[in-house]
């Protein structure tokens, strides 16, 4: 499956959202996810099966004003 | 004293935790300044160096509550989205919306914010929106749920200063019960004294100190003129007059020529 993670395109074999946190270490990093533009909380992240093409943005604490 | 959400912030002073020289920097600014607020905000996280759980950590051991921003929405979508992720995160209710409408003055989008907010508050969010002095676009903000106003004083990182000190004493006075913030554009500890001075509730800055030479002497210098600016306020300052007033007393004053 590609997939597009912080808008660089990658090849996953995660089924699911939490799979692919998993997968990159982010399993227990404070950090909130959207896919394709929508909100996915912590609690949903098991069961939410991920598709071919989707946009996975994974955001973390930053600077900011 | 007005408080914000129910949060009382006797420091007057929410600080921005970008562009400092180093962490250790941000850390002492944060020490002098008395802040009682950190702003910050959230960026994709790479998948090496994990800089947002090392900022995290440092944002942590600051002790200060933490005030989320949407800075660089365009969008209402965005802004509520990025709101969302920020509640998550930081596991509190206040957000800082902004939803920019102009890329060169970054002005705010009002009508954009002003739905954005709605769709917040709606939602249990706290909303701090990042506005303009406009009293119309305030209004329709308490109408959205909003409990706290922050108008620009210039557009951000400009150090510009008050930009519109007529408006800014027209929405202290329409508000009289409204936590204001002036939020943008200073560059002095003059200016966040003058803000004070007007009757604004707390300024929130960041450029100002962290572009600062010493950014920690900076912190402390706007410390200290938001408490005189608090100071002067609640003692009544005097009214200005056109004319000269002599303020020694003229009775006895002898005869000599």
């Amino acid at each position: 499956m590609r997939l597009q993670l912080n808008g660089a395109p990658i090849a996953a074999q995660a089924a699911t959202l939490a799979e692919l946190l998993d997968a990159y270490g982010f399993a227990n990093a404070k950090v909130a996810t959207a896919v394709n533009g929508k909100f996915v909380p912590v609690t949903d992240r098991a069961d939410y099966a991920l598709s071919n093409g989707d946009q996975v943005e994974i955001l973390a604490p930053m600077q900011g004003g | 004293m007005r408080d914000f959400y129910g949060t009382a912030l006797p420091g007057g002073l929410m600080l921005g935790t970008a562009q400092y020289p180093s962490p250790a920097i941000l850390a002492d600014a944060f020490r002098r300044s008395g802040a009682s607020v950190a702003t910050v905000s959230l960026r994709r996280e790479s998948g090496q160096d994990r800089a947002g759980q090392d900022f995290w950590r440092l944002i942590s051991d600051l002790g200060v509550r933490v005030l989320p921003n949407t800075a660089g929405c365009h969008t209402v979508k965005e802004a509520v989205t990025t709101a969302h992720m920020a509640r998550e995160i930081f596991d509190t209710p206040w957000i800082k919306l902004e939803v920019i409408g102009d890329a060169d003055t970054l002005q705010p989008d009002v009508f954009g914010l002003v739905e954005a907010a709605r769709i917040l508050t709606a939602d249990g969010f706290q909303v701090f929106p990042y506005t303009t002095e406009d009293l119309v676009v305030a209004d329709r903000l308490l109408d959205a749920g909003c409990e706290v106003l922050m108008p620009w004083g210039a557009p951000i990182g400009s150090g510009l200063g008050l930009n519109n000190i007529f408006g800014l004493r027209a929405l202290r006075a329409h508000f009289p019960d409204v936590p204001l913030v002036i939020d943008a554009g200073l560059g002095l500890p003059s200016q966040a004294a003058h803000a004070m001075e007007l009757g604004f509730d707390a300024v929130l800055l960041n450029t100002a100190v962290a572009a600062a030479g010493d950014p920690a002497a900076m912190a402390e210098a706007f410390a200290l003129a938001i408490r005189a600016g608090q100071l002067a306020a609640h003692a009544d300052p005097m009214e200005p007059r056109d004319m000269a007033a002599p303020s020694t007393p003229l009775l006895g004053k002898a005869f000599l020529g």
